[in-house]
Parts: structure tokens; sequence; C-alpha cells
């Protein structure tokens, strides 16, 4: 990493519902029922932010994450701080409530715009609540820098990001100069949990929150009004019901032709 | 009638099945019009069978920089097209590199982005399938253009054909400071099975397979009915298979006609993947395990008996 300091990492970070608990939708706006599930710093983030420490403690620097999201977001900023990111940022702010996939790019963009001297920016590769799966490289593209998504290793030497992208495809090994955003897969590492110290610590690391005037954002440059696709109807699928179950007595894989049989599937 | 730009997927000279789904979702709402986004020589091999599925107009864009770059020489082809022909949506594939281009497209011309439609009506209206599977919601672009992706499998292509026109474009350069370089290419060498996304019949393995010899005892049951094999994270996790081939909130959404689970609990992350397939089949020796809760029929017992015994009775079937 060479430069005195070492790196300026941002990690974004979101905090979702937790996948293990019943998710909804809201019935009026169609929106994510934030406050009826149990929300969590999403598992793909916590790698995010554990390759983020590992890079910061191979070669020194900064880990900052950002958020934007509702005021309890607050709790996956903390998460991450516990884990031994340095400090927080949070655009929390009503007007946001609604806003699509291109406004949050472009807030997200904005509010690292505010903290100038980023070297790297880390992402998850897909958020398990909305699951576009594109967030990263449209932020990269508001900010005019290189995309360095799906990894599933990352290095970094001197001003140079390599990374092992893989996806169905195989695998990509794909460069750039710094500053540069990196999307992770779930196989880059294992998440460290929070040690009691860094739970102590995280108490006092500064976590700053940004209204939309605080980052330099319209009001109608977000939310549900300027949103450029909207949620127009949802519903619940009824859940589907069991079928028969029959315990083995050496006739199993018979009966089991026979279902798929007379269900033409073989 | 507009035209409807639908992003060719396309490797080693073939079109991908979910190509031809595109053109048939793109038929419904206008004027599909292809585009090919390849080294030169590309659209040569791939013009006969968008044609057959529909496609009015090809937009030809070649160069050798497509090889270098991943998603950058797409994304300025198509927001040069949005531009000048006003289409009424651009399709994608929702493959990882569909929904990045999708997503520069949209932020990039400022419209709007609907992720991973399963329908898509005659209006521009999208329906996803969200929370794996729990839910369905329909969304719509408030922007003239809208930026569609589609989940591979979930329309049924129909072959029409199209008049197919050729129109030569130019790959606008990709300005080298601002996108990552290909370094390196390791290509996964594709079997005979197909695609886990794209197959009729998955027959995935969890935990309870035990070991990565052991999965020869799934794939010769996937084989005998033509399957794609799967897995759950537990499986990958502990190195019985490919990351790849992952079924779940974080791996892959499938919905085939038949989906055999063995030897997975069937926790809600693996559901949110396959719950939508038509006919699930489950065998675990534990008859509390929750995947009994969602299959079609359950066989509580080995997997180390069950499954060998129905491989061969499938293929004596087929013999
Ligand atoms: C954010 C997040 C994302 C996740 N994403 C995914 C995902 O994409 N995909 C996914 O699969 N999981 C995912 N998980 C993990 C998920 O919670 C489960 O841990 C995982 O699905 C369990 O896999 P399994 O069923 O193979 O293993 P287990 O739960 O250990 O089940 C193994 C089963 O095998 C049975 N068994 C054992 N031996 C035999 C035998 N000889 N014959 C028959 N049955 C036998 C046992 O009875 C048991 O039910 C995710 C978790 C989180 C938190
Ligand atoms: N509201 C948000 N705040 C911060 N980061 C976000 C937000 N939404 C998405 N991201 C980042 O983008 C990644 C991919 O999300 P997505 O493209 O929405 O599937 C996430 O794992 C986060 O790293």
């Amino acid at each position: 990493m060479g430069n005195v300091g070492g790196m300026n990492i941002v990690v974004l970070i979101k905090q979702v519902p937790d996948t293990w608990s019943e998710r909804r939708l809201t019935d009026s706006d169609h929106t994510l029922d934030r406050a009826s599930a149990d929300v969590v710093l999403d598992e793909i983030n916590e790698r995010a932010v554990e390759e983020a420490l590992k890079i910061k403690e191979a070669g020194g620097g900064e880990v900052t994450v950002v958020t934007m999201g509702p005021p309890r977001a607050t709790d996956a900023v903390r998460k991450a701080l516990q884990m031994g990111a340095d400090s927080g940022v949070h655009l929390a702010d009503d007007g946001l409530h609604g806003s699509c996939a291109v406004r949050t790019a472009q807030a997200l963009a904005k509010v690292i715009g505010t903290l100038g001297g980023v070297d790297l920016i880390i992402a998850g590769n897909e958020a398990t609540d909305g699951t576009i799966g594109a967030i990263p490289a449209m932020v990269a593209d508001v900010l005019g820098l290189p995309e360095l998504t799906h990894a599933r290793k990352v290095t970094v030497e001197g001003r140079t990001v390599t990374v092992e992208r893989e996806t169905d495809d195989g695998v990509t090994v794909l460069q750039a100069d710094l500053p540069a955003v990196v999307s992770v897969n779930e196989k880059i590492n294992e998440p460290r949990y929070p040690s009691f110290k860094g739970i102590m610590a995280a108490k006092k690391k500064p976590v700053r929150t940004l209204s939309l005037a605080d980052a330099g954002i319209a009001a109608s440059d977000v939310g549900l009004a300027a949103a450029t696709s909207t949620v127009i109807e949802s519903a619940p699928r009824p859940p589907r019901s069991a079928g028969q179950v029959i315990t083995d007595e050496g006739d199993g894989a018979a009966r089991l032709v026979e279902y798929l049989i007379g269900q033409k599937l073989i | 009638m507009a035209e409807v730009l639908v992003l060719v997927e396309h490797a080693g000279g073939e079109v991908k099945k979910v190509t031809n789904e595109l053109l048939t979702a793109a038929a419904k709402l206008g004027e599909p019009a292809a585009v090919v986004v390849g080294t030169p020589g590309t659209a040569g091999k791939l013009s006969d069978r968008l044609a057959a599925y529909g496609a009015a107009k090809i937009y030809v864009a070649e160069s050798d920089q497509v090889n270098q770059f991943l998603t950058a020489p797409a994304v300025g082809v198509l927001a040069e097209l949005l531009a000048s022909v006003q289409p009424a949506a651009v399709l994608i594939a929702a493959s990882p590199d569909g929904k990045e281009i999708a997503g520069k497209l949209a932020v990039r011309t400022g419209s709007g982005l609907l992720s991973d439609a399963v329908e898509l009506a005659e209006d521009c209206t999208a329906t996803h399938s969200v929370f794996g599977g729990t839910y369905l919601a329909k969304s719509k672009a408030t922007t003239p253009v809208a930026v569609i992706t589609i989940r591979a499998g979930a329309i049924e292509p129909v072959c029409s054909p199209g008049a197919a026109v050729e129109q030569t474009l130019e790959v606008p350069v990709v300005r080298a400071g601002t996108t990552a370089k290909i370094v390196e290419r390791r290509p996964v060498e594709g079997g005979d099975r197909p695609e886990l996304t794209e197959a009729s019949v998955v027959v995935s393995g969890g935990r309870g397979v035990g070991s990565a010899d052991n999965f020869a005892i799934v794939e010769k049951l996937a084989d005998s009915l033509g399957a794609a094999v799967g897995a759950s994270r537990a499986a990958v996790d502990s190195g019985f298979y490919p990351h790849q081939f992952q079924v779940g909130q974080t791996g892959k959404t499938v919905a085939p006609q038949l989906y055999v689970a063995l030897g997975i609990s069937g926790a809600i992350q693996h559901r949110a993947g396959m719950q939508t397939s038509k006919t699930i089949i489950a065998v675990n020796k534990d008859s509390e395990a929750p995947i009994f809760e969602i299959a079609d029929f359950g066989v509580v017992g080995d997997l180390f008996t069950i499954a060998p015994q129905l491989t061969e009775a499938v293929t004596k079937r087929k013999g």
C-alpha cells in the first residue's frame, strides 16, 4: 500500500430484515415493512467489513462504514464498529423513504463524495432484501470509478487492486488503479465476531448522522416522489403446503417412482 | 411501434437460451431489436437464431475492445442506442453481468430499473418474486424508458421469425482509467449437464451427502433424469461441491418442473432459492426436517439407499 497513513477504505453496509424471520412488504406503499421484521447487518456486509479490516491490518489506514437507511440502521453501523471499523456515516432522512435503486446509488455516491480522499470502496455483491445486485456498479458509475465486483479474493498492491471475480462463467481476474469500488461474494472470508474489547471500544467511536441537506442532496432527488420506478402492487404468495410423506420400509424408492410416473415427471 | 432493445447473451458463438426468452417478452411490448455486443465476427454466428425468435432488427456492435472489459462496452452501446432510438424498454438477462449492465445504464440515463422480473405485461409492468418467492410484487418505471432485467427460465420462449435487419454500430471507446481491465479468464469447463437456472429438473445435495466423493450419488441421479446438480450452502461450505451450484438466498434461484432435495434440511434460506419449483421431492432421514413442509412427496429414509434405487429405476424406465 505504501502511501503514508495507509488506505482510506469505505464500506457500504445495509441493514436488512433477518433472512431467518418472516419478511413482508407494507400494504400501504409496498415498501419494505421494516417495523415488523427483525433486522440485522446483512451477512454479506459483515464480509465486506472483514475484508476492509484485513486490508487495514496489512497496510494501515482507516475504515469508515456508510449506510443509507432509517434511524434504526444505526444498529448495523454499530455492529460494524464493534467488529473493528473506525467510524460510521449514516444518511438518514424521512425524505429517503421509498427511494429506488437509481436514487439510492446517486445518494450513496454523494455521501462518499463528502468524505474525500477515499481509496477503496467495498460493498456486498447483492443485498438479501432487494437482491438488485447492482448498487456497487451503479455507485462506481456515478463516481466515475472502476468496479471490480463479485470478488472471492481481493489483493491490494501499491495503488493497484486485483480481484478474482467468480460467476457462472468461471473466474475472471480483474485489475484497476485506485480509487476503485469492489464488491465481495460470500466465499471471500469468514467475518470475525465482535470481541468484548471491540464492543466496548465501539461505544466511543464516532457515528455521523447526515440529513439530506448535510449530504448536499436535494429533497426532490430522492424518496418515493423522485423514484424512477415504483412498486404498484404486492401480495404474499400462499405458502406451499406439505404433500405426502412416507417412511421408507424398503419400498420408498419404488413408491417415489410411482409418484413421479403418476405426475408424468418421468 | 416502439423498439424494445434486447441485449443478447452469448458465449462461444452461441446465443444463450435466456435471450430467446427476452425476445419473446420483447415482442409483447413492441418491436424486438436484438443488440449484439461482441468481438468482430460474433453477430454473424448468432443472427439466424435471433431471427428465429423474432428479432426484427439486429444492432451489431463489434470491437476487439469488448474482450478486454466486462460490462463497459455493452453499457456504452446501450446508452447511445437509448438516446437515438427512444425504445419502449431495454431487456437484459438478470445474470450477474446483466444486472450490473442494467444498473449502470439506468443510473447513467436516469431510467427506472426493474430488477429480476419473472413476468412482463404489455404496459411494461414487471412482476417480481421477492423474499425467496414468498411475495409477488408488481412494479413500473416512472421514466420514458424502463430498463428491465428478466430472470432466466421465467418466460416460455416462442419461435416466431423476425426480419432480422442488421444495422452496424460503433462500440464507444472504453476509458481505461474508469474501467477495470480483464487480466485473465478461467472459464469453467461446461459439462454435459444443463445449466442450473435453465434446467427443467434439478437434483440437489446437502450436508447429508457427507462428502465430495459421495456427491457422485447426486450426480448419477441427476444424469438419469437429465437434470442439473445443485447444492445447499452447507454442502458448499463443507467443500462437497463448487460454489456456483449453490441454490438459495445467496445462491441460485431455480424454479424447475421437478426439484429433488437429498439430505437437505430445508432451512428458510435454501427454500428461498427453490420453493417456486413445480414439484418438490425430498429424501431426508429426519422426519422432522422442515423440507417436508414444502415437499409434494417426501421419503423419510437414507439417501444412500433411496437415491441409487431411484437412479436405477429411472434408467430402466428410460432404457
Ligand atoms: C444470510 C444467509 C444466507 C444463506 N444462504 C443460503 C443459500 O443460498 N443456500 C442454502 O442452502 N443455505 C443458505 N444459508 C444456510 C442455511 O441457513 C442452512 O444452514 C443450510 O441451508 C443448511 O444446509 P443443509 O440442509 O445441507 O444442512 P443441514 O441443515 O445440516 O441438513 C442436513 C440434512 O441432511 C439429513 N441427512 C443426513 N444424513 C442423511 C442421510 N444419510 N440420508 C438422508 N438424509 C440425511 C439430516 O437429517 C439433515 O436434515 C444461508 C444462511 C444465511 C444466514
Ligand atoms: N442503502 C444502502 N446503504 C449502504 N449500502 C448499500 C445500500 N444498498 C445497497 N448497498 C450496498 O450494495 C450492496 C449490494 O446491494 P444491492 O445492489 O442492493 O443488491 C450491498 O451489500 C451494500 O454493500
